[in-house]
């Protein structure tokens, strides 16, 4: 493929891992908010590749696991109503709310289904004019446009029948609460590609100014991954603070202006839980009171739903980069390999996150001595 | 690593770490994932437990007075759509349970089938099953002795669902099964990856994608032959159905007690099936095949079996894609493109798109 | 949020009064939406996130981006330096 092929080329990769290795002279922290972007990581091996100064840290990027356990709850709950059609991205399906998944509602009866865009949500409901079809908008701003799309276009198109449950986040304020931290170590940002495309990177240098920690607009390919860490790292060393762009083919610094006008058309920012972090003030997007008749929550009085996250998890502590898994109480009992925990887990098939990348080492140690 | 930290017990889980689901099926069960081999074990084996059933592979190897022993494989079939490029339920049926008495190393030679019909359903659509299963039997080489029909009512079939049971001869000494791999040998897949899978998907619509991908189902018998003709040290044989490569190869290394290191470089896969996955965030080792077969072969005799493969139809793609080995036991590693690793592990429920 | 795949643009066309188009990613095709693009020409590149094309690829930068990656290769083939050598 295109645009692909060219940037997993094994012979740049390795070089280019090289020159970071050249560049670098102590530890660097290095956080990467992008669920893409850690699958991406394992998939590849790529902290395989970096020297051992540079450890990369995998921050809240996952829209799926960010989620608030009360919209999972709230979803359970429009999924089950008689009547209703609901349509969801695949990934969240498999996300537990308390005790059920949308498989379990499925399995009772719901009609949950899996839609690859927004606008085949809009679809079924122009084909099934007496019935509710419900869509989870769920994700950062990167699928933020998407999922305003299917708002306007349905408000276009006057239909009764289509409804949305919003579940928007947004990296910005997320940034803040991690750097802003007490505790944190993160030096250096990875940010993410795609939500820059659509975002652009006007919104960061102010937050690289207000906490000295420089930013690198970063890709998804091996290369592009690569390239990221040796722009962050680069910066680091020279003790530079600001924000570059290593992902120029698809990010400029204004971003997509018409994917940003429908956002502003449609959403309206407000505060959002994050699973296993809490509240983040203005960190999330709902819709603006002149879409509120497509406000899922206010058509079918689901909005009373409250959920209790467990006051004592580390899991928050873990998104924030701040513990490793294996200091997690649950790591190899509640959760095992087969049960992992992590942002990548609820999205990839198979890889956790947390246990292949700390137990990778231990595996190829057994290859090399068995 | 710092010394794990001791807090206090969590009340359930904030982790999104998702349900084992034990009280209802769902979807994932029949994924060919966790789930499902969850199911087996404490549903169906728990109850059934004996030494044939529980040797875990395609089919069950019976006694009989004879020299020859009898393998024995059932399949229940219920594709969406009942027709797809490349290939329909019927021909799905016939090859799949061919397929599983051949991975044994058995000469498949008879099948049963039972048909569960939908009220409803077109005659002329049945007929066309039927004669897609008289097609891949004659291929195959196998005869239809045995059969029943069931008629459900408006909505309670999908169309029509198909069970089929195949026996076949195992000859005298032959010991191809899961547990049989061992440090060394080779590892080698009979064509390209997740073409099946990726063709119904798009012949289902969801989705939403085109391709001109077809399915590969296949009767793999002939080329099984080929292969034993070449070689007696082939070990294991099975075929990557539901959950895939990477489901099939953690199969074996559990079984077998070992690990296997797969070269990502060294996998056939069609651009096209490529180009899906990416768009769709799924990983092609974890995609149906029906049609392909993979072998683990003694060292020695892997590049024979190789050209044994490549001269046949069905094999023509072949290639070895990776090796067993001693430790890690019962992982799947890949050394991917780039020359880092990863680990493959096994398909936990349903295969689902992603947005992440 | 993150999953967004090039491919290259072989039709554009109106559908229920958004402006759509074809995307051919290589033996796979696709309908998405051109809302977001309207600029975006048949044969240019524009990555996709759930149907949607969310950015135009410059093929400038792209090649920009190698550019750079190719011009480290070199200086390090030039010095004789091997992956995974480490100068003093």
């Amino acid at each position: 493929m295109k645009y692909v092929a060219e940037f997993r080329d094994a012979e740049l990769v390795k070089r280019s891992a090289q020159q970071i290795r050249r560049e670098v002279t102590r530890p660097w922290t290095l956080m990467e908010i992008c669920g893409g972007q850690t699958h991406a990581i394992l998939r590849y091996g790529i902290d395989e590749l970096l020297p051992t100064e540079i450890e990369l840290v995998h921050g809240p990027g996952c829209p799926v696991c960010v989620t608030p356990l009360e919209q999972i709850d709230k979803a359970l709950a429009l999924a089950s109503l008689p009547n209703v059609i609901f349509a969801s991205y695949g990934d969240m399906l498999r996300v537990p709310g308390s005790g059920r998944d949308l498989f379990s509602v499925r399995a009772a009866g719901g009609d949950v289904r899996v839609v690859y865009s927004p606008l085949d949500a809009v679809t079924m409901a122009r084909e099934n004019p007496d019935t509710e079809v419900v869509f989870f908008a769920i994700g950062f701003e990167t699928t933020a446009p998407a999922n305003a799309m299917s708002v306007y276009q349905a408000a276009t198109l006057g239909l009764k029948n289509f409804s949305v449950l919003v579940s928007h986040v947004r990296v910005p304020p997320a940034m803040h609460a991690i750097l802003g931290g007490e505790h944190n170590r993160v030096q250096g940002f990875l940010a993410a590609g795609h939500v820059c495309a659509v975002m652009g990177y006007w919104e960061y240098p102010p937050i690289a100014e207000q906490y000295r920690t420089p930013i690198a607009v970063t890709g998804f390919e091996p290369l592009d991954l690569l390239r990221g860490v040796l722009d962050a790292v680069r910066l680091l060393e020279a003790g530079v603070v600001k924000v570059v762009n290593s992902y120029g083919r698809a990010v400029t610094y204004e971003g997509n202006r018409p994917a940003q006008e429908l956002i502003k058309k449609v959403f309206l920012e407000c505060d959002r839980k994050w699973r296993g972090i809490g509240n983040i003030p203005m960190s999330g997007w709902g819709l603006r009171p002149e879409y509120a008749q497509f406000d899922a929550e206010r058509r079918f009085d689901v909005s009373a739903i409250r959920s209790e996250e467990s006051p004592i998890c580390v899991a928050g502590q873990i998104l924030q980069g701040q513990l490793k898994p294996p200091q997690c109480p649950a790591f190899g009992t509640l959760c095992t390999p087969q049960h992992p925990l992590g942002a990548t887990m609820v999205s990839s098939e198979g890889a956790c996150a947390a246990y292949f990348h700390y137990n990778k080492a231990a595996l190829l140690s057994e290859v090399s001595n068995g | 690593m710092a010394d794990v930290i001791k807090t206090a017990a969590i009340e359930g889980m904030v982790c999104p770490v998702p349900l084992r689901h034990a009280e209802k099926i769902v979807q994932g069960h029949g994924s060919g994932g966790k789930l499902m081999q969850d199911l087996i074990a404490k549903t169906f084996l728990a109850a059934w437990d004996n030494p044939i059933l529980s040797a875990g592979n395609d089919a069950g190897v019976i006694p009989t007075q004879g020299v020859a022993r009898l393998a024995i494989s059932t399949d229940a079939h219920v594709v969406s759509p009942l027709f797809f490029p490349g290939g329909d339920i019927g021909r799905l049926a016939v090859c799949g349970t061919v397929n599983d008495v051949a991975m044994l190393g058995a000469q498949p030679l008879y099948l049963t089938v039972s048909f569960i019909l939908e009220e409803g359903l077109d005659l002329s659509t049945l007929e066309r099953v039927v004669a897609s299963m008289h097609a891949a039997a004659t291929e195959a080489g196998v005869q239809i002795v045995a059969g029943d029909t069931k008629v459900v009512g408006r909505g309670m079939a999908d169309g029509l669902y198909i069970s089929t049971t195949g026996v076949g001869l195992l000859p005298e000494g032959t010991a191809i099964h899961g547990a049989a791999a061992q440090p060394g040998d080779g590892v080698i897949i009979s064509g390209s990856l997740g073409d099946h899978g990726i063709a119904v998907l798009s012949a289902r619509g969801e989705l939403g994608f085109e391709t001109e991908l077809a399915s590969d189902v296949a009767p793999l018998n002939g080329l099984i032959s080929e292969m034993l003709g070449a070689s007696q040290g082939i070990h294991v044989l099975r075929d990557p159905t539901r959950g895939g490569l990477a489901t099939t190869l953690n199969e074996i290394v559990r079984q077998s007690k070992v690990g296997i290191i797969l070269k990502e470089g060294t996998l056939p896969i069609k651009p096209a099936v490529d180009a899906a996955c990416e768009l769709l965030g799924f990983d092609p080792l974890y995609i149906a095949n029906e049609g392909k077969l993979v072998a683990v072969v003694s060292r020695e005799d892997s590049s024979r079996v190789l050209e044994a493969m490549r001269s046949h139809e069905y094999g023509k793609e072949a290639a070895i894609i990776g090796e067993v080995v001693a430790e890690p036991t019962g992982r799947v590693l890949m050394e991917t493109l780039i020359g880092s690793h990863r680990v493959v592990d096994v398909l936990m429920g349903e295969l689902l798109p992603r947005i992440c | 949020m993150c999953l967004g795949v090039p491919g290259k643009l072989v039709e554009i066309y109106k559908s229920g009064g958004l402006l759509m188009g074809k995307v051919d990613f290589g033996g796979v095709s696709r309908e998405a939406c051109l809302e977001y693009e309207p600029e975006a020409r048949v044969g240019d590149y524009v990555v996709i996130h759930v149907g949607f094309a969310i950015s135009l690829l410059s093929e400038q930068e792209a090649a920009k981006t190698l550019e750079v990656l190719r011009e480290i290769s070199d200086i390090q083939a030039e010095l004789g330096v091997e992956p995974g050598e480490v100068r003093a």
